[in-house]
């Protein structure tokens, strides 16, 4: 299967993130054609109308966050969510550090739709290499003028900063974002309101992935319907799929959506490493694990996935083969979020470390199957209970992975550990009788 | 009735056994210029001077090693925030660190798709080839640090290797304490869009 390759044309080209480079191919003619052609209105209208989606996990329409921004006289912002650190995803990298200008570009014409006169990039610190390859473009950006004051010869500013986070998965969570921008701890905040009304310093904020804004620019040069050519009617577009896990192949693969996941796994991917394809996470480890029957077969589009109950969510796929045991994958998923919760709601912080517990007492063996039945209901506990999502992002994938392959969690708590009467396993689970007491 | 004990601040009113932290004065504390400099460059550029405590922390994590107490307060000087209010920041976040670390940080992925290819035993590859060398590299498993296409994957001092086999460790080791570039035919920047692992 080819590759349909947009975001990424040119991306073998080490000079394409130069501005020089950049421009080589085209590069920022549709932010002078922005500039001096076309109104916000109309931005917001093409962006609207091509119905593209939100590329960083949620999928909502990017034109529709951009227009619930209030018009008139305010100070107004736009955040590009650089904070990629959903497990399995690894685009955005990409895309910053092979087309740094395309971003800057998107994120200039965004500026306009939305009428912000300050941008930052979040990026997460840990992309470090990339963040210098955003700081050089950046700069680049500035002395060419497509950035800081009367932009192209407009009465228009546009200040930049590229702001680097210090690792913290939960600053992927835009209202979190907003809090560490604003150099707090950050904890997700209470919504409504929604940033788009009161965000960043309390001003309207536009906030989007940054392959939502790279797609920007193309789809402003060649309209709504061009866009709409690609994909499916609900998922236009491409989108950079990052494939990861057992595959012989891994790497980012930019293709329609809609395009068969088998393609993508075994095709582009080469493949499982080890026997067939057992499960994936189909966008990222917070997305609900597909069993190879139940996912291989689908259309690779947002729809597609939440009709088989999961999600596209940041377009992530990580692959497990027959050699994957799922209670140590479901162990491994639950401590990321443990260690991840920031501990602000009950339900996420309580329920990631217990969840963590008791999965770690079903690899040791220490587990009854009756304990299978507690670790489900409390994902049933903490979905929905939260200022944000992280819980549920614990919850989906670890309840599909106990629901699908309960004959798998129960031979390990059959075979692990030594063999335990009922009154050791107690005590296993519990403690000794004697801590129980001084604890009550 | 069970008589309960009565909390004294119910009763008697709460009494503060200490001042409350207020902000240091720029004169209280051994500020470098460069720091200083740095700091009050990054506020001009922000709406709200708050917004500077990630990046002034980086500041002074990369001038002392680590945000150390000292370094704290003098950005929070600078800054005109408590220390308190910067130390709260610095212990959220991962890669500040409030106790000394090593020279040189290496961080071993032990997420999802590095641990489905040897990320444990990776990291643990790392932490027997640094054994006795604490106080030169730190060595931390860590979460995803996305770059599953390279798994499994290190970050050291702050750029991605991989994919990486455990007799790699030793190596990379060596090359960071000798000084020299450490796994040339590793690092990220010369892999493709996708590769075979």
């Amino acid at each position: 299967m080819p590759e349909t390759r947009l975001l990424l044309e040119h991306a073998e080209d080490p000079q394409l993130r130069t501005l020089a480079g950049y421009k080589g191919y085209g590069g920022y003619a549709t932010l002078q054609k922005a500039y001096r052609e076309m109104e916000a209105e109309e931005i917001l209208k093409q962006l609207e109308e091509s119905g593209l989606r939100g590329r960083g996990g949620a999928g909502f329409s990017m034109g529709k966050k951009a227009s619930f921004l209030p018009r008139g006289e305010m100070d107004k912002y736009l955040c590009c969510n650089a904070d990629e650190s959903e497990p399995g995803a690894f685009k955005d990298r990409e895309l910053m550090q092979r087309n740094p200008h395309q971003l800057i570009e998107g994120i200039a014409i965004a500026a306009i739709a939305a009428d912000a006169g300050h941008a930052f990039i979040f990026i997460r610190g840990e992309y470090d290499a990339q963040a210098d390859v955003l700081d050089a473009a950046v700069a680049e950006a500035y002395d060419a003028g497509y950035l800081g004051e009367n932009i192209l010869g407009s009465r228009r500013d546009l200040e930049l900063i590229v702001h680097r986070g210090a690792g913290a998965y939960i600053c992927g969570e835009e209202t979190a974002l907003l809090d560490a921008l604003e150099g707090k701890r950050g904890n997700p905040r209470l919504k409504p309101p929604f940033p788009a009304v009161q965000g960043l310093y309390g001003g309207p904020t536009l906030i989007n992935n940054v392959e939502t804004l790279s797609n920007v620019p193309r789809i402003v040069a060649h309209g709504a319907e061009w866009f709409r050519g690609y994909g499916t009617e609900q998922s236009p577009g491409t989108k950079v799929v990052s494939v990861s896990g057992c595959v012989r192949r891994p790497g980012n693969f930019e293709v329609e959506l809609g395009v068969p996941t088998r393609e993508l796994i075994y095709d582009l991917a080469g493949g499982p490493l080890d026997g067939d394809v057992k499960a994936f996470y189909p966008g990222g480890s917070s997305a609900p694990v597909l069993t190879a029957a139940e996912g291989l077969d689908l259309p690779y589009s947002f729809e597609a996935m939440v009709e088989a109950g999961s999600m596209l969510g940041s377009g992530s796929i990580i692959v497990a083969d027959e050699s994957v045991s799922i209670p140590h994958m479901a162990l491994r998923t639950a401590r990321f979020y443990h260690h991840e919760s920031c501990g602000k709601c009950t339900p996420c912080r309580e329920g990631t470390n217990w969840t963590v517990k008791m999965l770690e007492r079903v690899v040791r063996g220490e587990a009854t199957p009756m304990d299978l039945d507690i670790v489900a209901s409390v994902q049933e506990n903490i979905i929905g209970n939260c200022l944000c999502v992280l819980g549920d992002s614990m919850a989906m994938p670890v309840g599909a992975m106990v629901r699908k392959f309960r004959e798998e969690f129960e031979q390990v708590i059959a075979e692990a550990g030594p063999e335990l009467d009922e009154v050791s396993r107690i005590a296993a689970v519990q403690g000794p009788a004697e801590t129980l007491g001084a604890s009550t | 009735m069970v008589d309960f004990p009565v909390d004294p601040a119910v009763s008697e009113g709460r009494v503060p056994d200490r001042a409350p932290e207020g902000v240091p004065e720029l004169h209280e504390v051994d500020c470098p210029a460069e720091l200083r400099e740095q700091i009050e460059t990054l506020m001009g550029r922000y709406p709200d001077r708050r917004s500077v405590s990630i990046p002034a922390l980086w500041a002074v994590q990369k001038l002392y090693g680590w945000c150390t107490p000292e370094g704290i307060r003098q950005a929070a000087a600078v800054m005109r925030v408590t220390p308190a209010y910067l130390e709260g920041v610095a212990t959220f976040y991962d890669l500040l660190h409030t106790e000394p670390v090593g020279n040189h940080k290496v961080a071993v992925c032990t997420n999802i798709s590095c641990w489905m290819r040897g990320g444990d035993e990776l990291l643990d590859a790392f932490r027997g080839a640094a054994a006795g060398r604490e106080a030169d590299v730190f060595v931390s498993g860590f979460e995803c640090l996305g770059a599953c296409d390279i798994a499994p994957m290190a970050s050291i001092d702050e750029r991605y290797f991989g994919p990486l086999e455990t007799a790699d460790a030793q190596t990379a080791i060596d090359q960071l304490l000798a000084g020299e570039d450490v796994l040339p035919e590793k690092t990220l920047e010369r892999r493709g869009l996708a590769g075979d692992a």
